[in-house]
């Protein structure tokens, strides 16, 4: 995959991920593809981004002219305030993640199982940058969307029947977006719910490496 | 009671193998200025609690890259290559804490607690070696609480009682670690006369500071840093 590719890869992912979040709800976008998010975010839905540093209705990443140094959001990039956002420190910042006043998370995978099983934060011996908030709004979040490319760098598929990572957290996955499709976890089983625009089934199956559930007529288009 | 100090004096209050928090995530509430002084007076052997490790020459991490620090208690450190690169060749053990885990942990030192009951990590090989609890039907891992012998903040405002107000997103880690240390050391940018900060805005009380250092200029360090400008 070029470059190119992979970035638009994850434009198309941010573009579909926006229509998950509905008006006036809390969400909270992970480092990655779900920052993204936010540029394609509605205005109108007045939607309170939460960020792990203490801020409740975040705003975009801003320019060079608008940059606070006292201001970042939780990947360290410089962003602005929306109207009513508000500051906390890191205790009140969880207390809202565990308990459960966020509608919406919406994190990037290494592997996602059938079963909603999700790791994302270690692959032993090469790659371990700690946790972060990942854990707790994995578990805790009202709703989980992944937001990830649907094979690894290597080609292999990241929708596994079983996760042979390190856990972040169990049966956690409600919803995965891909550049290829829209899948739900439901009752342990993963569903196919949309195709993206010239993608067949066959092409997300042949990449998917778990069962994959779908009544054909039912499958939409994004 | 007078509390100011300059940064060299009041670091002198950190010693050999001591355990220290820093406040701070990334750039904001990081107290740089206390770090600088802790650097030059070189102390050694030390556990240091943060948040991550501000990026590679930044920050705390220099004193990790000074090997000044054995143990970091931390939950990220995604943004810094130098330290994970230390971490990888085993120059300085790093535990891992989920975020929420790891500040929560520190306010129950603060508050004279022994630890917390949490299913977070519950299914996760966070479990290893920890405590496992069960309360009714539900099981809870056990989480002990934090503290240290001497906690750096940074406040943007402060008065010589000690009392502290935090800007934006600088608060993060500064009001709970302001509350879990044997000795509480805070840098601020700006010094007022005590009866000036409105009591209602005060986000640390002056009770649990012990020392106030004065920055007289922000150093670069403080500053925008361009990489990181997206929008």
């Amino acid at each position: 995959m070029s470059s190119a590719d992979a970035k638009n890869t994850k434009q198309i992912i941010a573009a579909r991920a926006e229509k998950e979040v509905m008006p006036g709800q809390v969400i909270n976008v992970g480092i990655g593809i779900p920052t993204l998010i936010l540029k394609y975010l509605d205005p109108a839905k007045q939607v309170f981004v939460h960020s792990e540093n203490g801020i409740v209705g975040m705003g975009s990443h801003c320019s060079r002219t608008d940059a606070d140094r006292n201001l970042i959001d939780a990947g360290g990039g410089y962003v602005g305030m929306e109207v009513g956002g508000s500051f906390c420190d890191s205790v009140l910042s969880f207390t809202l993640v565990r308990g459960g006043r966020l509608d919406v998370a919406f994190l990037g995978a290494l592997e996602v199982s059938r079963t909603g099983d999700l790791a994302n934060w270690i692959i032993p011996g090469k790659y371990s940058p700690g946790i972060g908030g990942g854990m707790e709004l994995a578990q805790k979040a009202r709703r989980l969307v992944i937001t990830t490319s649907h094979t690894n760098r290597k080609g292999d598929p990241k929708i596994l029947d079983q996760c042979t990572l390190p856990l972040t957290a169990k049966a956690c996955v409600n919803r995965i977006i891909t550049e290829l499709a829209v899948m739900d976890i439901e009752d342990g089983n993963l569903v196919l719910k949309e195709l993206a625009e010239g993608v067949s089934i066959n092409d997300v199956v042949s990449k998917t490496a778990a069962p994959l559930i779908f009544i054909e007529s039912e499958v939409g288009r994004f | 009671m007078e509390k100011q100090l300059t940064a060299a004096e009041a670091v002198t209050a950190v010693k050999d193998h001591y355990r220290i928090m820093v406040g701070g995530f990334g750039i904001p509430g990081t107290p740089m200025i206390l770090v600088d002084a802790l650097l030059k007076q070189n102390t050694r052997h030390l556990t240091l609690i943060k948040n991550e490790a501000n990026i590679a020459g930044m920050g705390v991490s220099k004193l990790v890259e000074n090997g000044q620090v054995d143990n970091l208690v931390t939950s990220h450190l995604g943004l810094n290559s130098a330290v994970l690169g230390m971490m990888n060749r085993k120059e300085i053990n790093v535990e891992f804490n989920p975020q929420g885990i790891l500040v929560e942990r520190i306010r129950c030192g603060g508050a004279g607690l022994l630890g917390f009951i949490t299913d977070i990590g519950i299914d996760t090989i966070l479990r290893e070696n920890k405590q496992v609890i069960k309360i009714n039907d539900r099981t809870g891992i056990l989480e002990t609480a934090l503290r240290a012998d001497v906690a750096l903040v940074h406040a943007a405002i402060g008065d010589r009682f000690g009392n502290l107000v935090y800007e934006k997103s600088a608060r993060n880690f500064n009001p709970a670690m302001a509350t879990a240390a044997k000795i509480v050391i805070a840098e601020v940018e700006k010094l007022v006369e005590p009866g000036e900060l409105d009591p209602d805005t005060i986000h640390t009380p002056g009770a649990f500071v012990d020392h106030v250092v004065v920055i007289n200029e922000l150093t670069d360090e403080y500053g925008i840093l361009e990489d990181y400008v997206i929008g």
